[in-house]
């Protein structure tokens, strides 16, 4: 059985720290783990999307549509531009910030509106939370990524508190940790 | 104990146990990092060259003194360093070379899709193939012992999926081989016709040698499976295939893909009811069985196109499809764009203001292409802005010399911009040039390169003085300009476009996310001055929106560079200072 979560957004929100703190927590339980990144031209500000698998045994490092078990958003508009890749019922946990793409800041598009309820009509079951302004009260709009682990958390069960208190200590440079720890906290409660 | 590593650095870690010492590279994605984590030992010499065949021949160097070797490139970049490629493969190695190149299946960040396999196949060199970390760090090992064992360079051929991926390998001591001695041979190093015609029979033994290895190495395995399905496959297509099949399916999967085996391949071919080849890209594997005479599904199931997925595999071969939650209509695209507060940006808001022909090139500065600055006119290759507008003018004259620009970035002008230049130099081509320097390597994630000052490691280096390079190659015309600085850059343009004689424009500002650049708070929006003329959203910034009819900057996004506020005729845009006051 693996377990395929797909974290996406926007180039430079921070998707890759996301990634490599699931990497470290599942692989410290012992799960064969891959993880998908993306780098170089899409990583300006374009639409991102990385893969994290993991299970007795994974093979492919990519997550194809009807395969996530979750997809963590950084983002609205991406997280129902991914929404074909999750598993009919699976969880989206999404900031609920709005980032114009170039389209509509042309002009040439309009952001969508009703994205959450629609993602709900097509079958997932979301969670839509404000975790700039969790990051922000933590200290730093930078640690959304954090938050959003934090809410993640509370889904996930298989790892505890504990052992995602510990990646967090080994992931994140020192002189953020207590901002980060303060991050995960916020999106795990509220 | 295992570790979660990604692709690159697995390889990087597989070339240092091996006891690599020189390594010389262009970055390149999704190449890049293996160079990058190759830097982090400190037993390994490693730098980044101005172009891949520099690297490439860097690298052959320090074989022939009898050092380890490496040099990484992506797919376009083994077109740079094709020259040596042909003829290193005659003359052979001393100490082993690895020659790193990483397809780019998909174009994720590349111009074209070409498969780099044909190069192993025209230059006569082998090719091992890795389809996770383990295997990038264990083919590594393996490279350099058929490097010397051969005596001829390698090829390991990664893709984005392999090379940006993270699995699990587990890691052992760096072993650093002995030193071979360099000796002098004339007849295997000096490629003049008499040794190369006696050096080309030697390569075409060691081939047939090489086939022999294909036959038996465990680089090339068979797992068993069921035998109704026999697939033939190998890097990450191996990993798709195996996702969607299983044991369901006997699996050939090769990880040393040039020369191909022959006797492994029909042998497998006997066993099974239906031969499948699952390749990206070009029919490499499937022509060499159908030359074997094999009756084979290949690229009339598969497409030549674009990288492959579990599903795409599972849906040709007939596997039904996952349910899955339903597509939501009409979302906008998001594609990539130029950063705010991208030094690029001003320069491009100018061409595009002095309706210029712009002659494009290969870096972040592409997208200046895209709208609403739509600035650039063409984008083929590095160095190709330069070497196009001498040609684009010398065949229009003065019709298009008034209107006419390339834009070139700092590093790839160092790749291979100066040969251009030297040429509208010598043969006199009115034309400007504008090296949009943002003095580093950009695109690929901050490399530094000759312009800069710093080396791989960050420190101190050598460092080229751009505009005394262009007045040494004879231009009269060379000036700076800051790119923020909207009515400079606006003047630079004119005055150069309309002087009878080649120019250089050097628009000079640091890449704004490099951390040594210190960013200014945020722009802020007074709604009551704005008159919503919608000025500043030429710029295709994307920290300015429109909301509720007037503009918005979204504050964490913006870094202050103040190129928004130079077009404002309002003043409804605001530094944080003036507000303040």
């Amino acid at each position: 059985m693996t377990t395929n979560v797909m974290i996406v957004g926007v180039g430079g929100q921070g998707s890759l720290l996301a990634s490599k703190l699931l990497g470290h927590v599942v692989l410290s339980k012992g799960y064969d783990v891959k993880v998908s990144e993306v780098h170089g031209m899409s990583q300006r500000g374009g639409s991102v999307v990385t893969y994290v698998r993991f299970g007795d045994k994974v093979y492919s490092p990519v997550i194809d549509k009807g395969e996530a078990d979750y997809i963590i958003s950084f983002e609205t508009l991406e997280a129902a531009r991914y929404l074909p890749f999750l598993k009919p019922g699976g969880k989206v946990i999404v900031n609920a910030q709005e980032i114009d793409p170039m389209p509509v800041i042309t002009g040439a598009a309009e952001y969508p509106e009703g994205l959450v309820d629609k993602m709900k009509e097509a079958g997932a079951d979301v969670d839509a939370m404000d975790a700039l302004g969790l990051a922000s009260k933590a200290g730093s709009s930078k640690a959304t990524n954090i938050v959003l682990m934090g809410r993640f958390s509370n889904y996930f069960k298989d790892i505890t508190k504990e052992e995602w208190l510990k990646a967090i200590e080994e992931c994140v440079p020192q002189k953020f940790l207590e901002l980060n720890l303060k991050a995960f906290e916020l999106g795990r409660s509220e | 104990m295992k570790e979660l590593m990604l692709g690159n650095k697995a390889f990087a870690r597989g070339l240092y146990e091996a006891g690599l010492s020189v390594a010389s590279s262009y970055p390149g994605t999704p190449s890049t990092e293996v160079t990058e984590e190759a830097a982090k030992y400190d037993e390994i010499y490693c730098e980044w060259a101005p172009n891949e065949k520099v690297a490439m021949e860097v690298a052959f160097g320090a074989s022939l003194a009898g050092k380890r070797s490496f040099c990484a490139m992506k797919h376009v970049g083994l077109n740079v360093a094709a020259d040596p490629l042909f003829t290193i493969s005659y003359t052979g190695v001393n100490a082993g070379m690895i020659i790193c190149v990483a397809d780019d299946a998909g174009m994720h960040s590349s111009q074209n899709e070409q498969d780099s396999r044909h190069y192993a196949i025209a230059a006569k060199v082998p090719m091992l193939e890795p389809s996770d970390s383990a295997e990038a760090l264990e083919f590594a090992k393996r490279a350099y012992e058929i490097s010397e064992e051969y005596d001829t360079p390698v090829f390991i051929k990664m893709c984005t999926r392999v090379a940006h991926s993270q699995s699990l390998v587990e890691t052992s001591e760096r072993v650093l081989p002995e030193r071979k001695p360099y000796e002098k041979n004339i007849g295997k190093y000096v490629m003049m016709p008499g040794n190369a015609k006696r050096r080309h029979p030697v390569v075409e033994e060691r081939t047939r040698k090489l086939i022999e290895l294909a036959e038996t190495s465990d680089l090339n395995r068979v797992e068993w499976g069921d035998k109704k399905l026999g697939i033939i496959t190998s890097s990450t297509s191996y990993q798709y295939a195996k996702e969607v099949f299983g044991e369901g399916a006997s699996i050939l999967k090769l990880g040393l893909i040039n020369p191909l085996p022959e006797k492994l391949i029909k042998d497998f071919a006997s066993e099974v009811e239906t031969l499948v080849v699952i390749e990206e890209l070009d029919p490499i594997i499937e022509n060499h069985c159908k030359a074997l005479g094999l009756t084979v599904k290949g690229k009339d199931t598969f497409p030549l196109i674009d990288e492959f997925s579990q599903s795409l595999i599972a849906e040709k071969l007939g596997v039904e499809a996952k349910p899955a939650c339903g597509a939501i209509e009409g979302l906008p695209v998001r594609p990539p764009v130029m950063c705010a507060g991208c030094p690029h940006r001003g320069m491009f808001y100018t061409l595009n203001k002095n309706k210029c022909t712009v002659m494009g090139d290969i870096g972040c500065y592409t997208l200046g292409a895209v709208a609403p600055l739509s600035a650039i006119d063409v984008t083929a290759c590095m160095g190709a802005s330069i070497s196009s507008i001498h040609g684009f003018n010398k065949a229009l004259g003065e019709e298009s010399e008034g209107k006419t620009v390339a834009v070139i970035g700092d590093s790839t002008f160092m790749h291979s911009g100066m040969t251009g230049l030297a040429n509208v130099a010598y043969n006199q081509s009115n034309s400007t040039v504008i090296i949009l320097d943002n003095s580093i390597t950009g695109m690929t994630g901050h490399q530094q390169n000759p312009t800069t000052g710093y080396n791989i490691k960050g420190d101190p280096a050598g460092k080229i003085n751009l505009e005394a390079l262009c007045r040494s190659m004879g231009f009269n015309r060379v000036r700076v300009v800051d790119p923020y600085d909207l009515k400079a850059a606006d003047e630079a343009v004119k005055e150069e476009l309309s002087a009878q004689e080649p120019s250089v424009i050097i628009s000079r500002r640091p890449c704004a996310l490099l951390k040594y650049v210190k960013h200014k708070p945020a722009l802020i929006v007074d709604r009551d001055k704005c008159k919503s003329c919608r000025a500043c959203m030429r710029l295709g910034c994307p920290a300015i929106s429109f909301k509720e009819g007037k503009a918005h900057v979204d504050a964490t996004l913006c870094v202050g560079c103040g190129v928004c506020k130079q077009l404002c005729a309002f003043d409804a845009l605001k530094e944080q200072e003036e507000v303040n006051e």
